[in-house]
Order: C-alpha cells, then structure tokens, then sequence
C-alpha cells in the first residue's frame, strides 16, 4: 500500500474544553476523517468526531454465550457421555451441581472478550503509528490535547485544513508525516 | 435536602485530592516514583527480607516435594490443616481489590480511583499466594493438573458435582480476571511511562506493554466500555469465588461446617480481611511515597467504615452459627459452639472474638477512624483474628468428629510456619516489586478527579 508522505495535520490544545469544542467545529465544518486524543477519557468526545459504532458489548455478549454454553456442554458431555460416575446415586444428569462452573465459564469468556475484543477492534497492540512522529504529542499522555484531520479525509487540503484549524485558536499546528 | 446542612457535610469531609493539584503535577508526582525517584535504601532492605522469605518458603516446598506431605502437621483427622486455613485467608484477602475496583467503580464512588490500582495489585499477588496452597497439599504435586478437565491417555475426567471442582474454575476464573481487568487498567499510564521514559530500555519495556495506546478518541471510548463491562462481570465473580470456597465446608456434613449461613459470611469475612490489608499498605506507602494528597483522609475513613460494616456482618455470622446449632437441635452442632468455646482450641475461639469483634468497635470513633496509626494496629488485629477465623473452621470443626475414636490434636510444623510466613514474604517482594516499577496510583483516573477535566457541552 502506498502511503501519503504527509499523515495529516494535528493541532494541540491546552484544555480538554477546547478540545471538545474544537472537535465539533471540525467535525461540523463537513471534516470527517478526524480524530481527537487526550489523556484521559472525555465524555462525549467520540461523538463529537462522529464516532458512534461501538461493537465491544456485542463482543461480549457473544463471548459470554459461548463461554456458558461450552462450560455446561462439557460437564454435560463427560459427566452423562463419555464418563458416567455414579456418585451417591445421584443422576449423572445433576444440573444444579453444573451451574457453578457454567457461571465461571460465562464470566471468564466474556472477560477476555472484553479485553480481547477491545484492543482487536482499537488495532492495538500497534508498535507503528505516524502520530508519534510529532515530537510535542508526548506531551497527549500528560497534559495536552490534540486533534489531527487526516489527509485521507475528502475535504483535506494542505493549505485550506491548515488555516481552518488555526483558525481554531490552538497552541500549535504541525504537520504529521506518516 | 437542604442547601446549608448539605454544606457543613462536604466541609466536615476531607477532598478525595488535595486542591492545587494539575493534570502535569498529578502525572508528574506519581510517574516520579517510578522514573526519576532513586531508589532507596529501605526498599533495598524492605525487598531484601521479603526476598528472603520467599526463598524460605521455595525451601520449605522444596523440602515437601522431597519428603512428601508427612513434614507437616495435618494428619487424621484434620487432614486440611494448615494448607486450606492459609488459602483462605489469602483468597479472602484478594476480594477488597476487587470490590474497589469493581463494585465501587459501578457505584461511581470516586475516592476508589487512587487506591484501586495497588488494591488490584495486592488482589493479584494474595491470590498468587492463595494459589500455592491447594497445588502443593495434592500431595502429588506433578499431578496437580489433574484437576483440570484435560484429554488424557487414561480416558479419565474430573467429578464435576464435587465442590472442589467449582473451586478450581473459580479461583483460576478469578485470578484470570483480575490479571487482565488490572493489566487493561495500567495501559494508559504504560503509556505515560513510555512518554516520559528517558532511558531506552525503560522506553522500550514500557512502549511495548503499552501496546501502542496513544488515547484516541475512538480507543477511549471502546476501552471505558470494556472496563466498565469488565466491572460488571467481575462483581459477580468476586462474590462467587469465596462462596465457592465456602461450599467447599458447607457442602461437606462436618458439624460446625454444614450451615448456609457459610456464603455470605465468608464473602463479608472475604472483604473485611481484604479492606484490613489495604490499609496495611496504604498507611505506609502513602508515608512513604508523600502521597498524602492522593490518598487522604477520606479513604483512610471511608475503608475503616467498610471495614466496619463488613466486621459486623461477621460478627452476626458468628451468632447464626451458635444460634442454629441450638436451634437446629443436633447434639453434634450443639457439641461443635461448646467446644468451640470449652474445648482444647477454647484460647483461639475467644481471641478470634476479640479481633474481629471486639477490639475493631473502637472505629465507631471518629478520632480513630481518622488515626492511621490506630488503624494501622485494628487493620494487624483484624488480619490475625480473619486467619484464626479460618484455622477454627477448619481444624477445630475436624478435630472433633462424630467418632470419639476419632478425635484428634493439630500441631502445625516449622515446615508449616515456614510455608505460610513464606507466602507473606512472597507477597510483599512483589508488591516492592511493583511500587518500584509500574505507577502505585491510576495516573489517569486521577486526572478525571481534576476540576479541569470537566466539559461542558
């Protein structure tokens, strides 16, 4: 795949205020390929950039289904099936003595869906990506704010995104090469 | 309500961050211990005798492998000894991580946010300890994998109606969750790490644990979902793990064992010892490390006041046992409360009165509640009086049995000391361990408590 030699154009905030409202004149001005970072989670931020897709409740519900399927289906299967013990003359068939290990099988699956499911679908584990190549972006995991229009975006273009988001009032433009 | 009495009730309580604290001082503070602070001479000394126990305890199971089950002092009729007493207690003590972290973040209790990160850890580490007690008392430890429903060449399964089993996809249910709940936890402050690193091995050691976060928008709000769901199945988790280990007594006929008071109890017990060990650690860490402003006054209280409230719980647990065995009118349950409090073990039954109920009714004062080194002492007394707990459920139930022909004394070995004193050592190495090298306090929750990371729309 070929790459553009520019990634996108990032702008840096001082507060998460700003970011949020910055976040939804770009979104609103028609820019869609954007995305805003900050060191901790803002509420409502992903919407603002038009994030509304969030597939990691289904992940989870689907893990957990399969977890306490197969954890019943197992006792089930070599209990009844494959090795019938008689144990006390109770039926090999003892549901209720099955509940427990099918609850723990429920929470452990949809567990590591969630954690799974989470980083699959946020692409990560990710040891490459053009945003760390804006020297200042270190500073988004301790106190700034940045929001990058990405040159894939149809509207993008170097000059006009440029001055749109400095029009923006942030504490610094740069360009990100990828 | 109104607006004056609500005022004086915020005024009385201490902030859960002290006020003047930024985004870049919060991170600033707590990366330090990590980066920049030397290490000192007491951590050394501090990680030296906790290494050293662990040796120990690697010796003593060394010497169990080699010998056999024989050097310690269970035996019939009290074949659990020492082993399960310390399981338990350990075990329980995981649960105030959990609850902390999960139950507190879903009753969006904010004060967890700077004492859930090594509240998590010490969860990980004493179910670490847990652990190493029901392998080792297989006997056979090569073949504790047999617990395991595994495909094997004898074409035999594990007996899935024994409680037992229910205990094994418990405990490692659980401690497969804490792992992953406090690993996704550390991401984002893997990630400050990694920023604020100058040494290239720490940068790359902590850039390749971060994952590549970079806190997008996108990976932000993805990531809350996932943990908050996490929260919401790890609540359920940490009550059914200690009810599991309960059943493992309930379930069985013993007298002093066979009672449905058992599950609640112990998951009251499970967090009152647990809160008892946070406050072993905050005390001292937050001394330590200067990290008054973070964990304050208000968490010291508001974990004494669980405490408190769990303890009672207990202590109500302990009446429903002596009250069923009179009511119930077995004369082996009645025979199981008068030699709790006449037989052999009668010292052990009046000194587990005093810890776990008695002496921590002194928290109902407000002067003590807020005194770190009172709590200090009642969170030592609580732990002591939570492990006499477990030792009389277990030994004193069994050493009297139906069968006067089978009674019976329980002397624990050095062998058995050296095992658990180990597990204690273990224990703390790995919390030095982890003070040392990963961020003690959730840097980024943290700076959600900043009255600047507040938006309005």
């Amino acid at each position: 795949m070929k790459r553009e030699p520019i990634y996108g154009i990032m702008a840096e905030f001082d507060t998460a205020q700003h970011l949020v409202d910055a976040a939804r004149t770009t979104h609103q001005a028609g820019y869609q390929k954007i995305d805003a970072y900050s060191p901790f989670p803002i509420e409502g931020l992903a919407e603002e950039i038009g994030f509304h897709r969030n597939a990691v409740p289904l992940v989870v519900l689907i893990g957990g289904i399969i977890g306490g399927l197969s954890g019943y289906l197992m006792q089930y299967w070599i209990s009844v099936v494959d090795y019938p013990l008689n144990i006390g003359g109770k039926p090999t068939h003892s549901w209720p003595a099955f509940i427990v290990i099918t609850f723990e099988m429920t929470i452990l699956f949809a567990g590591l869906s969630a954690v799974l499911g989470m980083l699959a679908l946020n692409g990560l584990p990710m040891p490459y990506h053009p945003v760390f190549n804006v020297p200042r972006f270190a500073m988004a995991s301790k106190d700034r704010f940045f929001l990058i229009v990405f040159s894939s975006d149809p509207k993008y273009d170097p000059v006009a995104t440029r001055s749109f988001l400095e029009a923006l009032a942030p504490r610094s433009v740069s360009e990100v090469p990828s | 309500m109104n607006e004056p009495y609500k005022t004086t009730v915020e005024e009385e309580r201490a902030p859960v961050i002290e006020p003047g604290h930024t985004f870049g001082t919060v991170t600033e503070k707590i990366s330090a211990i990590v980066l920049t602070r030397p290490t000192s001479n007491g951590w050394f000394l501090g990680f030296g005798v906790a290494f050293m126990l662990t040796m120990m305890m690697l010796y003593a199971i060394g010497y169990l492998f080699l010998k056999g089950i024989g050097i310690w002092g269970s035996t019939i009729p009290i074949g659990w000894g020492f082993a399960i007493v310390n399981f338990v207690w350990w075990i329980g003590i995981g649960h105030a991580g959990t609850l902390i972290s999960a139950i507190l973040l879903l009753l969006r209790q904010q004060w967890r946010n700077s004492i859930n990160r090594f509240a998590e850890a010490m969860t990980l580490f004493a179910v670490a300890c847990a652990g190493i007690f029901p392998a080792i008392h297989v006997g056979r430890p090569w073949l504790a994998y047999w617990l395991f429903p595994i495909p094997n060449t004898m074409r035999v399964w594990p007996q899935f109606r024994s409680p037992l089993m229910w205990d094994v996809f418990a405990v490692s249910t659980y401690a497969t969750i804490s792992a992953v709940f406090w690993f996704i936890g550390l991401i984002p402050d893997l990630g400050t790490l990694r920023d604020r690193a100058t040494h290239p091995a720490a940068r790359l050691i902590y850039g390749t644990l971060a994952m590549g976060w970079r806190g997008s928008a996108r990976h932000w709000h993805r990531y809350e979902t996932a943990y908050l769901l996490l929260a919401g199945l790890a609540t359920p988790l940490v009550l059914s793990v200690h009810t599991v280990v309960s059943f493992d007594f309930a379930v069985g006929i013993v007298p002093g064992w066979h009672t449905t008071i058992f599950p609640p109890y112990f998951v009251a017990g499970a967090i009152y010892s647990g809160f008892a060990m946070v406050l072993m650690l905050a005390i001292p860490i937050r001394k330590i490390y200067g990290l008054e402003d973070f964990i304050t006054e208000r968490h010291l209280q508001n974990s004494a006041k669980v405490m408190l409230a769990t303890g009672l719980i207990v202590a109500y647990g302990y009446g429903v046992e002596a009250f069923m065995s009179w009511y119930s009118g077995d004369r082996y349950d009645a025979f199981t409360i008068w030699n709790r409090l006449h037989g052999p073990y009668a010292f052990f039954y009046y000194s587990l009165l005093a810890c776990n109920i008695f002496i921590p009714q002194v928290l109902w004062i407000r002067k003590l509640r807020t005194s770190p080194a009172a709590l200090f002492f009642v969170s030592f007394v609580v732990l002591i009086g939570m492990w006499l707990e477990r030792f009389i459920i277990v030994v004193v139930s069994l050493h009297r049995d139906f069968l006067t022909s089978s009674w019976g004394m329980y002397y624990p070995t050095r062998w058995d000391w050296m095992t658990y004193i180990g597990t204690i050592g273990m224990f703390l190495a790995l919390m030095f361990l982890f003070l040392r090298l990963l961020p003690a306090i959730s840097i980024f929750e943290m700076r959600t408590l900043l009255p600047e990371a507040e938006v309005k729309e």
